[in-house]
């Protein structure tokens, strides 16, 4: 019944035999317990469940986890150097970013990748690179300062 | 050290939100955990011939499953209550799982246990129900009287029929008015669409009969009492609530489910732990929906522009079961604020509550204030264009003068304080009024895009209260708040908040607010809440409450605190303790340089060596704060689009949001509520809808056909504050967490007509989308073709 996959989460290898229908989401919460990464929509429409696989930013709720053998994946819980905070991350600090919390770490990570390949966007870039993102409580308003506060920190640092 | 008060620091919850560690409800994972998935209805009215489980039960990985059946069986009453009582309210039983009728699509049929989430979701297909589809009726108004009853107890579909204001006196001002200004307006149904769906996980010890529930939820203890005395019947000390992390609410993890009942029955079935996550197609069909009311409403006005009588007529959708504060919302939380900011000398509002075979409908951001608000700033810009007056000069001729408070209306709120016209002064000023005025009249010459400006002048109740008056108007609850205060004794300080939060930072602003008190650094003081075993009783977080009801909790156990410190401090100092003061971290005789440290005094009340005679030992306060009168927050928006007139596009340009939310704990943490509130609003105003065909079935039932709002097509808020303390709470505050989502539908719907005013459109029923932007434009032009 069974595959085995394996893939590297945040620089750590694992080798696994998941049902072939397991979402990648699933096995990264339920298998690994890296239940950072959470589900708000099933239908890769939210973005709550963002990660980055190979480098891009990838809903893991219509990924399947097979299709991630081999891959490198970055979570959440991943981000962070130690106890050195992303910029992403302290920015979302500073700037309010975040209120319930729910989907920041797909925001953070989407963010992430929008950075890797425009290191300084304007708000319109933000705002495109962001749309598969959504967050029901700031408006937006502090995740664009959010995102232009890191992208200048990453810039300078 | 500098006051932490009414200063932006950053929120400690975020440390663990933004590393991926924070536990909300779905994260936990329990020893011999089983998984339960929910057979919902796919009939919006259906009779339930029969049910087969046999071939569920037999399914891989399944533990069990049950049905209404087994729920009669096991004796616990099975449940789900109302929470708000009107005068002939027809209250119905509403089952956790349905017996014999399903009445929404969503309805909970079956529930199914298993080892996993897979196996739980495909043995839920498993489970045979034979269906007699029935009509369904899902307009509020077209309910009326259909044939399709919701429940036999309620044959015309009205659950209540309920007014408020004086008819008579309200007819007669009618009867001698210059000018009148009629409206027929449909405030569009919502889903909250909190971006953590609901869920639940239930642990029942059958070795002690208790049961630990952790739940999405707004108020433990309410979720507590409600399920003790109606759905799961247990001991109400036996029972434990803990909200974890929760991924948003806005109203809708207020309420009492069936599925968190549901569970905690499985659990209780199958003596196992037992969680329950809702899909998002779940939470879309089961969550509390909001608004969804169908008015008629006329303005009086003498020739001046003053306005002189405002009836309402409203029929307002409560879906197919009354839901925990249901009856509340389109009543106490919605004709109470008719008057909105303006002297208003009769009001009348009629409104009927319907069933119909679709979601409940409770409270959602806001809860009947927007309703009251869209009404109320819809009829008063309509006016403004019928006599020629600007948007904003209407409005200052009818404010309520600053030397009127306080203010009794003609529909039973006092508003305590209140300042209107600097705050519209203060939002005309920054959005450039006069420029953009100018930029409008070009624009229609041009042809092309056309410019809009909408205002909006609301006005909110908050912290609804006081107990004694909400309990006759129909609450079967009290409205105060609890805090409990304790001082260890090496100085720090634990705070146990009955308020819930999800996402609002009660962490950061009640720590603050302890802090100052005490001259303390504030990271000398923890914030602990959203468990009923933790902490001694609470009432939760919705209505914007928190910080008025809440914080005013802790700021009396504070002063108790303080109190009892002064005393202890005199015994060591030999002094009165009304001559000692409790500055800059220590108590000191006043006049004198004689003191002891804020740590001397709390270690003195816990060792109690050297201390007075008639005062137990112990530095803690337990406060149960009810307050005198709801808060007034108020303000002024005003939203600027772009309408382009050859494809119905609506574009965001500009929204200035001049906010009175008297004094401000944590400015930052403020505009952070404004801005989301008014994502909110505006996604009511431009997108969002909740759509039924006409058999019921729920057809925006996902992300796919729900338009919440996106990243890229808003904009950057202009947000600004003007400063009317609240002059009945010790903070003064009165509360922000609505005022968004209250003040922007009319603000944004008033800004396209008025760039639709050339075209003579006078109103456009939410959501504006392109296409009905877009038809209304071409209808007048295809009549005059």
């Amino acid at each position: 019944m069974g595959i085995t996959i394996k893939v590297s989460v945040n620089g750590k290898s694992h080798e696994r035999e998941v049902e072939p229908r397991r979402l990648l989401v699933h096995f990264l919460r339920e298998d690994l317990g890296l239940t950072g990464t959470n589900v708000g929509c099933e239908t890769s429409l939210c973005g709550a469940c963002t990660v980055l696989v190979d480098g891009e930013a990838v809903k893991s709720c219509t990924q399947l986890a097979v299709q991630a053998d081999g891959a490198e994946i970055t979570t959440i819980e991943g981000l962070a150097n130690g106890s050195q905070l992303h910029p992403l991350q302290q920015a979302f600090w500073e700037k309010h970013g975040l209120q319930c919390g729910y989907c920041t770490p797909g925001m953070i990570l989407a963010a992430n990748y929008l950075l890797s390949h425009t290191p300084d966007p304007t708000e319109g870039q933000i705002r495109e690179g962001l749309k598969g993102n959504l967050c029901r409580c700031t408006g937006y308003h502090n995740i664009i300062e959010a995102v232009r506060y890191a992208a200048e920190q990453m810039k300078s640092g | 050290m500098g006051k932490v008060l009414g200063t932006s620091i950053k929120r400690r919850e975020d440390p663990a939100l933004i590393t991926g560690r924070g536990k909300y409800t779905d994260d936990l994972k329990l020893p011999n955990m089983a998984q339960a998935a929910i057979v919902r209805s796919p009939y919006a009215h259906a009779k339930i011939r029969s049910i087969d489980t046999a071939a569920a039960a037999a399914a891989p990985g399944v533990v069990a499953v049950y049905t209404a059946e087994d729920v009669q069986k096991s004796g616990i009453p099975g449940m789900v209550p109302v929470g708000w009582l009107l005068p002939d309210l027809k209250v119905t039983n509403h089952p956790i799982l349905a017996s014999d009728t399903v009445r929404y699509v969503g309805d909970a049929v079956a529930v199914v246990v298993a080892e996993d989430r897979y196996s739980a979701r495909d043995a839920i297909d498993l489970v045979a129900v034979d269906y007699e589809p029935l009509d369904a009726v899902c307009d509020p108004k077209a309910a009326h009287g259909h044939a399709a009853v919701v429940h036999a107890e309620a044959p015309d579909n009205v659950a209540f029929d309920w007014e408020i204001g004086d008819r008579a006196k309200t007819d007669a001002a009618f009867e001698a008015a210059a000018h009148l200004v009629r409206l027929d307006l449909r405030n569009n149904r919502l889903i909250p669409h909190a971006i953590e769906p609901r869920a639940a996980l239930a642990d029942y010890d059958p070795a002690n009969g208790e049961l630990t529930l952790y739940l999405t939820t707004q108020n433990p203890h309410v979720h507590r009492l409600l399920m003790t005395l109606a759905s799961i019947g247990m001991p109400e000390h036996k029972v434990r609530v803990i909200a974890p992390e929760v991924g948003g609410g806005f109203g809708s993890k207020i309420m009492h489910y069936p599925d968190e009942a549901i569970v905690s029955f499985c659990s209780m079935q199958v003596g196992r732990p037992v969680k329950w996550a809702a899909t998002r197609t779940e939470s879309n069909a089961t969550d509390a929906h909001g608004r969804d009311h169908v008015t008629h409403a006329e303005l009086a006005l003498d020739g001046d522009g003053r306005i002189t009588g405002l009836r309402v007529d409203t029929y307002a959708n409560l879906g197919a079961y009354l839901s925990t504060f249901g009856p509340a919302v389109p009543t106490y939380m919605y004709a109470t604020l008719l008057s909105g900011q303006y002297a208003i000398p009769a009001i009348h509002a009629h409104v009927r509550g319907m069933y119909s075979h679709t979601t409940p409908v409770d409270a959602y951001r806001g809860a009947g204030r927007p309703e009251a608000t869209f009404v109320v700033e819809r009829l008063v810009h309509l006016a403004g264009d019928q006599l020629g007056l600007d948007p904003a000069e209407i409005r200052r001729r009818n404010f309520v003068p600053p030397d009127a408070f306080p203010f009794e209306t003609q529909v039973a709120l006092t508003y305590d304080s209140g300042n209107y016209a600097p705050a519209l002064e203060r939002a005309l000023e920054l959005v450039g009024y006069d420029d953009l005025r100018a930029e409008q009249t070009k624009r229609r010459e041009a042809g092309g895009k056309q410019l809009g400006i909408g205002f909006s002048c609301f006005i909110e109740a908050c912290g609804l209260a006081p107990s004694k008056i909400v309990g006759q108007l129909g609450a079967q609850a009290g409205q105060w708040e609890s805090a409990d205060v304790r001082v260890q004794p090496t100085g720090s300080v634990t705070v146990y908040t009955g308020s819930s939060p999800h996402g609002q930072g009660h962490e950061t602003t009640f720590a603050q607010i302890v802090a100052d008190m005490l001259d303390l650094p504030v990271e000398q003081v923890d914030v602990v809440h959203g468990d009923t075993e933790k902490v001694q009783f609470g009432m939760g977080s919705y209505g914007s409450r928190s910080a008025a009801v809440g914080g005013s909790a802790i700021v009396k156990s504070v002063e108790k605190v303080i109190e009892k410190g002064k005393r202890i401090a005199a015994h060591l100092l030999e002094a009165s303790a009304e001559d000692v003061e409790l500055a800059g971290g220590r108590f000191s005789v006043k006049g004198t340089d004689r003191g002891v440290g804020w740590g001397d005094v709390a270690i003195q009340a816990y060792l109690a060596h050297n201390y007075p005679d008639d005062l137990e030992p112990g530095l803690q306060a337990v406060s149960f704060y009810d307050p005198a009168n709801f808060t007034y927050p108020f303000g002024a928006h005003v939203c600027v689009v772009e309408v382009d007139p050859d494809t119905g596009a609506v574009e965001l340009r500009d929204y200035v949001a001049v906010d009175d939310v008297g004094n401000v704990i944590n400015p930052m943490i403020v505009e952070g509520q404004v801005h989301g509130g008014l994502a909110q609003g505006i996604g009511q105003a431009l997108w969002e809808q909740a759509v039924y065909d006409e058999s019921g079935q729920l057809l925006s039932g996902s992300l796919m056909d729900y338009a919440l709002p996106k990243i890229h097509r808003m904009t950057q808020f202009h947000t600004d504050r003007t400063t009317t303390p609240c002059p009945h709470n010790p903070l003064g505050v009165k509360g922000v967490g609505e005022a968004g989502a209250i003040a922007s539908p009319p603000a944004v719907v008033n800004a396209v007509m008025d760039a639709l005013s050339p075209w003579g459109i006078q109103h456009l029923d939410m959501p504006l989308t392109s296409e009905k932007v877009w038809s209304a434009i071409q209808s007048p032009r295809r009549a005059s073709a």
